[in-house]
C-alpha cells in the first residue's frame, strides 16, 4: 500500500478543524483534512444566526469551507475516519478509513438529478430530523465538497440515480479505501454533539411531545434555508406559536440529572434564539426558564439586556414538569425562584437547552489515537492550566468542542493556537513554496477578442432554456470571435476545449455562460491562465443559479432563454472593457514585535520562536510577568503564579531567537503589514531603538477600574480589591480577618457599565478557597449578581469550593446595589438578598471588591499608533466577533489575552498561541499577496479634498501631502470599492469593477 | 388580447450577501419572475448614484440595490455607506420625475434565498402596476 507523506492531520472539518487546516495551509505546510461526514462545516452551518452580533452563520462559515477545498496545500477527505495511530511526534503513521459513497467525486457535477428520482426518503439529519432527504442527498445546498453522497443504509439499490446520471458519475462497484498516511503533528476537533433528552430529563416531554424540540432543531426551524424556510411554525401542526418557552441546562449542572459541567454556549443561543423569534413575530412571547444566566463575553451582558428590552421574559427556575393538553399546547409548572411562587403556564412550543456532550465517537478516536479522554468522553489536557491545547500525547493538539463546550471565537482562538503549536514539530520541514506567476500574453493594445461558452450543466440549463440560441446569439454581439455550447463547462474535456479555442482563435477574452462566479470563477480564471491569459480577463454570466433554476418551473423556455440572452449580452459587453489585474506581492521582514510582556505575550513569543521566527518582546515593567507578579494562585490547578511566572520567564529567556526589551514602550509605528517601523523608547537616560518587523501582537492586559468613591474603596484601608487581596495573600500580610465580605461585579452590571468581566466570578470563587485557608475562622460572605462560573472545569471548581469554604452567598440586583458603611471601628454592608426576599445588615473588617476592568492604561495612545479601534471599555476590537478574534481589520496587527477581553489563563494561553500562529502566516510565506481589485487613484483628476479617506475602513487611504492628492496603501486596500463610489471627481477607480465596466453591463441588460 | 406589461429590472447586488443569496435562490429552485437583471459587485458600498441613474436611462423600470444586512457587511461598514447615499438618491428622483417606488434597497444575506426571490417578485409587480417609466429628459 502506498503511504502518502503529510506535514500535519487535522481530524474534523468543523469550523476549528477548517480553521485549523488554513492556518497551517496558510504557512506553507501540507495538511490532510479528515471528516467522518460528507461535507466540511460542522455544526456551525446548522445555526441560523451567531451571539451577540446576529451575524449569519453560514454566510461567515462559507467561505471557509470554499476556501479550504481550494487550498493547494490542503487535501481533504470526507466521509472518512482514523483508525489508528502509531510512531511519535515528527513521524506519525495514520490508518485511515474512506468509506465509499459510490459516488465519483471527481466527476459528480452536484446537480442533483440523482436525488429527484430516488424513489427513498429519509429523514434529514441536517434538519435535526426535521424533514426528509433522499437516500442520495447533498448534505446542505452550501456542501463543500458539493458532490453527492449515497446513504447506503437506506438505499434500495434500484439504479434510479446511475440511470439518470449524465456523466456516469454513480457507481456501485466503487469500494471503500483503507489507506495510510505519514504525518508530524496532528489536531483533533471533532467538535460537540447536544444531549437527547430522551432518557435524562424526559420530564420534559421530548420525544413524546411534538412540540418539544432541542435547540438544535429549533435553530433549524429559524433559519432561512431551514425546513420551514425560517418560517417559525409547530411540528404538530404547522400552526405559528405565540408562547414559545425555552428551559436551560437541560442534562447540564446536575449530577443526578446528566452532566456536572455547564454547557457555557446555551444562555446565548436561547437568547439569541428568543431575539429573532421575536424579530419574526413581534407578538410572540417569549420565555426563558434559566438558573443562572451566564452572559459571560464580550458583549454578551449588553445582548442579554437587549433582549429582556425587546420583552424576553427571563424566569429564574428549574420547571419541574411538562404536561401536553389535548390541543398538544404545553404546561410547565415551575417555581419562579425570585418570587418564591409556584405557577403553572401553558406554552405553545418547547425548546430544551440540552447539555453539550462529546462526540459519540471520541473514545473510539481516543485509543485510536491514544490519548486520554475525562469521564464524559472529552479530550483532556495534558495541563488543564498551562498546556490546554496539548492532548496526553506528544505531537497531538486539541480545538474547539473535541476539549470541552466551547462558543465560536474561543474555538477558532483554540483551532489558531493549535495549528501555531502543530506547526512547531515540523518547522524544520520544507513549505511548499509560493506558486510562481505562470506567463502572460499582453493584450492591452489589442482589439477584444471573445469567446464565449455557453453551458448546458446536464440538463440543468439546457433543459429549461435554449442553449444553443444562447450560443447562436452570442456569436452575434461586438467583439465576440468565437461562441460555442458544452455540455459541462466544468469538466476537464471542456475546459482543456476552452484552451484549445484561446489558442486556435486568438482569443483573448473569455466569457462562460454557467453557474455562479463566486463558486466556478476561480476555476476557469485558473484555466485561461495556463494559456497565457491574464485571470482579470475572464467574465462568468449566471445563467444557472440565476436563470434557469428559478424559472425552472415555466412551461415556456422563451423567457428564460431571453433573459440568460440578455445575461451573456451583459457579461460579454463587461469582457470588452477588461484589463489584466496584476498580481502584486510584497516582500515581508520575517520577524514580530510582541507589545506586552504578561502571560499571553510571552506564550505568543515563546511560540513564535519555537516556530522558527525572530520575535521581539517588550514590556514597559522592568520585569516580565504582568499580572503575575501581583496574582497568589492560579485556577483551576491553585499553582502559585510565581511558579508559573519563572516557568514563563525561563522559557523566554532560553530562546535565543527572542529579544526582550525592558522598561520600554512604543513610541511610534509607521509602515504596514510586511514592513512596519517601530520606535521603542525605554525613557529618560534610555535608549531608543528602531526596529523594522513584519507582524505585531498586542498583548497588553487589563486593570482594574478606578472605584474610588465608591463601596468605601479609598477611604478605608479595609476595603481593598481582589488584586489587592491577591498580593496579600501572596505576601502573607492578609492578618486575620473575621469577616470577609466579596462584592462581585463592583462597578460593572450596572446601567453605568452593563459589562460582565468574564473572569470576576471565578476569581472570587478561587480567592474564597485561598482565604479560607488564610483565615480558616473567617466567615466568608459572597455577593453577586449571576454565578458565572461557565464551561467545563469551573462549575466543578466552584461546587467544590462550596463544599470546602461554606460561604454565606448572597444574590443581589444592580437595581439595589450593596452599600458599605464604616459603624464604629467595624464596616458594614447592606444588601438585599433576591433569593431570601430580604435586607440583611453583614458585619465585615474586610471587604473585597471584585472591580470591574478595563483594557490597559495606555491603549488610547497605542491604538492611535497602530490604527486600531476598542471599545468604550477600551478592550480592543478584533476584526471579527466570530471567526476572526485574533486579527485586527489592519493587516499584520493581532490581538490576544485580556487586552481584547478578560479571560483565564488557559483561554489566554489557546488565544497567545494562536495570534502567533496568525502573525506568522506572512513571515512564513515571506510576501503578503496585494488583492488584485483594489482602488486606484488618477492624481491628474484628484482634487485633493479627502471625502474619501474616511469611507475606508482599513486605513488604507491617506493624503499625500506633497502632492496634494489622495494615496491609496495597496497592500491595505481590500477591493469593496466603497470610497471609490465616495469621489465626487471621478478620481477613483476599482480595478475589474471601474465605472466603465459597470456602466458597459448596466447600457447592455436590454436590447438598445 | 394586449401583452400584459413584463417591467425591466436591473439588480445591483454586493457578492458576499445578496448575490450569494440569488444563488441560493437557485439551489432551492425557488422562483421568480424573469424581469431582473443583476450586475455583480463586491460590496453594495461600490453602487455609485451614477450606476443607478443610468440603468433608468438605459431601459430599467425600476433599480433594485441589495446587500449584507446591516452589522453583516464583509467590509466592516460598505452597506452603511450605500443605505446613506442609495436613500438620499432616492429622494431626489422626484425631481427626475422618476416615481420614488421605482428604487428599491433590500437587505438579503447568502442564506436568504426565498427572501430574494420574494423581493424580485414584489418589485416586479410593484412596477407593473406603476407601468413603464416615460423619462422626460433623455
Amino acid at each position: 500500500m502506498e503511504t502518502h507523506t503529510y506535514d500535519t492531520l487535522v481530524i474534523g472539518a468543523g469550523i476549528s478543524g477548517m480553521q485549523a487546516a488554513l492556518d497551517l495551509a496558510d504557512k506553507g505546510y501540507r495538511v490532510l483534512v479528515v471528516e467522518r461526514q460528507a461535507s466540511v462545516g460542522g455544526t456551525m452551518v446548522k445555526l441560523d444566526k451567531t451571539f451577540p452580533t446576529n451575524d449569519c452563520a453560514i454566510c461567515i462559515a462559507a467561505p471557509k469551507m470554499v476556501e479550504l477545498a481550494r487550498h493547494p496545500n490542503i487535501t481533504l477527505m470526507t466521509n472518512a475516519r482514523v483508525e489508528r495511530v502509531s510512531g511519535s511526534v515528527g513521524n506519525f503513521e495514520v490508518a485511515i478509513w474512506r468509506q465509499t459513497t459510490y459516488v465519483n467525486p471527481l466527476t459528480c457535477k452536484g446537480c442533483g438529478d440523482c436525488a429527484r428520482v430516488c424513489p427513498v426518503e429519509v429523514e434529514d439529519q441536517f434538519n435535526a430530523g426535521l424533514s426528509k432527504r433522499k437516500a442520495v442527498y447533498l448534505q446542505f445546498p452550501q456542501a463543500v465538497p458539493a458532490v453527492y453522497t449515497i446513504d447506503y443504509a437506506h438505499c434500495v439499490g434500484c439504479g434510479a440515480c446511475d440511470r439518470i446520471c449524465e456523466v456516469g458519475a454513480i457507481s456501485f462497484l466503487k469500494r471503500s479505501q483503507a489507506l495510510t498516511v505519514n504525518v508530524g503533528s496532528m489536531i483533533v476537533a471533532t467538535g460537540f454533539e447536544v444531549l437527547e433528552p430522551t432518557e435524562l430529563r424526559r420530564e420534559y416531554g421530548y420525544g413524546r411531545f411534538p412540540n418539544v424540540l432541542t435547540a438544535l432543531q429549533y435553530e433549524r426551524i429559524i433559519s432561512a434555508s431551514g425546513p420551514t424556510d425560517g418560517k417559525i411554525t409547530r411540528p404538530s401542526d404547522g400552526q405559528t406559536p405565540t408562547r414559545v418557552a425555552w428551559i436551560q441546562c437541560v442534562g447540564s449542572r446536575s449530577l443526578k440529572g446528566g452532566y456536572p459541567y455547564c454547557s457555557k454556549i446555551c444562555c446565548m443561543y436561547a437568547t439569541k434564539e428568543a431575539l429573532i423569534t421575536l424579530e419574526h413575530a413581534p407578538d410572540t412571547q417569549a420565555t426563558i426558564f434559566y438558573m443562572d444566566l451566564r452572559a459571560y463575553g464580550k458583549d454578551f451582558q449588553q445582548y442579554y439586556r437587549r433582549a429582556a428590552d425587546h420583552g424576553v421574559r427571563y424566569i429564574r427556575g428549574r420547571p419541574a414538569s411538562v404536561e401536553e393538553n389535548p390541543d398538544q399546547s404545553l404546561t410547565i409548572t415551575y417555581e419562579d425562584t425570585l418570587t418564591g411562587e409556584v405557577h403553572a403556564e401553558q406554552f405553545d412550543m418547547l425548546v430544551l437547552s440540552t447539555a453539550v456532550v462529546p462526540s459519540s465517537d471520541n473514545r473510539r478516536l481516543a485509543q485510536a489515537a491514544g490519548i486520554a479522554v475525562d469521564a464524559h468522553g472529552f479530550f483532556v489536557s495534558q495541563d488543564e492550566l498551562l498546556a490546554p491545547l496539548q492532548s496526553t500525547r506528544e505531537g497531538i493538539f486539541l480545538a474547539g468542542g473535541a476539549q470541552g463546550p466551547n462558543d465560536i471565537p474561543d474555538s477558532v482562538a483554540q483551532a489558531c493556537g493549535a495549528a501555531g503549536l502543530a506547526a512547531i514539530p515540523i518547522s524544520m520541514r520544507k513549505r511548499a513554496a509560493e506558486p510562481e506567476p505562470l506567463p502572460e500574453r499582453d493584450v492591452s493594445a489589442d482589439e477584444s477578442r471573445a469567446g464565449v461558452f455557453v453551458c448546458g450543466c446536464g440538463k440543468n440549463i439546457a433543459g429549461y432554456l435554449d442553449i444553443s440560441a444562447v450560443a447562436t446569439f452570442a456569436g452575434t454581439l461586438p467583439g465576440v470571435a468565437f461562441a460555442e455550447t458544452c455540455t459541462f463547462a466544468c469538466s476537464e474535456d471542456a475546459q482543456r476545449r476552452i484552451r484549445t479555442a484561446v489558442e486556435e482563435h486568438g482569443l483573448n477574452r473569455v466569457v462562460v455562460a454557467a453557474c455562479s462566479p463566486i463558486t466556478h470563477g476561480p476555476v476557469f480564471q485558473q484555466t485561461i491562465s495556463e494559456v497565457g491569459l491574464n485571470p482579470g480577463l475572464f467574465e462568468m454570466a449566471n445563467i444557472r443559479n440565476q436563470c434557469s433554476w428559478v424559472h425552472s418551473h415555466a412551461n415556456d423556455h422563451a423567457p428564460a432563454t431571453a433573459k440568460a440572452e440578455g445575461l451573456v449580452r451583459m457579461a460579454v459587453a463587461r469582457a470588452d472593457k477588461l484589463r489584466s489585474l496584476p498580481a502584486q506581492t510584497v516582500e515581508v521582514t520575517p520577524s514580530c514585535l510582541v507589545i506586552g510582556g504578561g502571560v499571553a505575550g510571552m506564550t505568543a513569543a515563546v511560540t513564535l520562536a519555537d516556530m522558527g521566527i525572530t520575535t521581539y518582546l517588550v514590556e514597559r515593567e522592568s520585569v516580565l510577568g504582568g499580572k503575575l507578579n501581583t496574582i497568589s494562585t492560579l485556577a483551576p490547578s491553585d499553582t502559585p503564579a510565581g511558579e508559573v511566572r519563572e516557568q514563563l520567564v525561563r522559557a523566554v529567556l532560553q530562546r535565543p531567537r527572542i529579544k526582550v526589551f525592558l522598561s520600554a514602550e512604543v513610541s511610534e509605528v509607521e509602515g504596514y503589514v510586511g514592513n512596519f517601523r517601530v520606535t521603542l523608547d525605554e525613557g529618560v537616560g534610555g535608549a531608543i531603538t528602531q526596529l523594522q518587523v513584519g507582524t505585531m501582537i498586542v498583548a497588553t492586559g487589563y486593570r482594574e477600574a478606578d472605584l474610588r468613591g465608591r463601596y468605601g474603596y479609598g477611604d478605608d484601608l479595609r476595603v481593598i480589591t481582589q488584586l489587592e487581596l491577591e498580593r496579600r495573600l501572596r505576601d502573607g500580610t492578609l492578618g486575620t480577618p473575621r469577616s470577609v465580605v466579596m462584592v462581585n461585579c463592583a462597578g460593572s452590571m450596572d446601567a453605568a457599565n452593563p459589562a460582565c468581566c468574564r473572569i470576576g466570578c471565578t476569581i472570587s470563587v478561587k480567592n474564597a478557597r485561598m482565604l479560607r485557608r488564610a483565615a480558616p475562622e473567617a466567615a466568608i460572605f459572597m455577593l453577586y449578581q449571576e454565578m458565572r462560573v461557565y464551561g467545563k472545569g469551573q462549575e466543578e471548581y466552584y461546587t467544590h469550593m462550596i463544599e470546602e469554604v461554606q460561604p454565606f452567598r448572597v444574590r443581589y440586583d444592580s437595581a439595589r446595589p450593596p452599600e458599605v458603611r464604616a459603624r464604629g471601628r467595624g464596616l458594614t454592608v447592606s444588601v438585599y438578598d433576591t433569593l431570601l426576599r430580604e435586607d440583611l445588615s453583614i458585619e465585615a473588617d474586610l471587604i473585597v471588591l471584585t472591580a470591574a476592568l478595563q483594557g490597559d492604561a495606555q491603549t488610547p495612545r497605542l491604538k492611535q499608533m497602530l490604527k486600531v479601534s476598542t471599545d468604550a471599555q477600551d478592550f480592543y476590537s478584533e476584526a471579527h466577533a466570530k471567526i476572526r478574534p485574533l486579527d485586527f481589520t489592519t493587516n499584520g496587527v493581532y490581538l490576544c489575552g485580556a487586552d481584547h477581553y478578560p479571560r483565564t489563563i488557559p483561554d489566554t494561553i489557546a488565544q497567545a498561541a494562536g495570534a502567533a500562529s496568525r502573525a506568522a502566516i506572512p513571515l512564513l510565506r515571506g510576501r503578503v499577496t496585494v488583492e488584485p481589485i483594489v482602488a486606484e487613484v488618477d492624481p491628474a483628476v484628484c482634487t485633493g479634498c479627502g471625502d474619501c479617506v474616511p469611507h475606508c475602513p482599513y486605513g488604507a487611504m491617506g493624503m499625500d501631502i506633497t502632492h496634494g492628492v489622495v494615496s491609496i496603501a495597496e497592500v491595505l486596500c481590500k477591493g469593496c470599492g466603497t470610497c471609490v463610489a465616495a469621489c465626487p471627481s471621478g478620481a477613483l477607480q476599482q480595478r475589474g469593477f471601474s465605472d466603465g465596466q459597470v456602466l458597459a453591463m448596466i447600457e447592455a441588460a436590454w436590447p438598445q | 388580447m394586449e401583452a400584459t406589461f413584463e417591467p425591466k429590472i436591473l439588480g445591483m447586488l454586493c457578492s458576499w450577501c445578496a448575490y450569494a443569496g440569488a444563488d441560493t435562490a437557485g439551489v432551492s429552485r425557488t422562483q421568480y419572475p424573469p424581469n431582473i437583471r443583476i450586475v455583480r459587485v463586491m460590496c453594495s458600498g461600490r453602487i455609485d448614484p451614477l450606476f443607478i441613474a443610468r440603468a433608468f436611462e438605459s431601459g430599467a423600470d425600476g433599480v433594485l440595490v441589495a446587500g449584507c444586512h446591516s452589522g453583516d457587511c464583509h467590509y466592516i461598514s460598505g452597506n452603511e455607506y450605500a443605505k446613506d447615499r442609495i436613500t438620499s438618491f432616492g429622494g431626489m428622483l422626484d425631481f427626475f420625475g422618476i416615481d420614488q417606488r421605482r428604487l428599491k434597497l433590500a437587505w438579503v444575506s447568502a442564506s436568504e434565498g426565498t427572501r430574494f426571490a420574494a423581493v424580485v417578485a414584489e418589485m416586479t409587480e410593484e412596477l407593473r402596476a406603476l407601468g413603464p417609466l416615460k423619462l422626460k429628459v433623455q
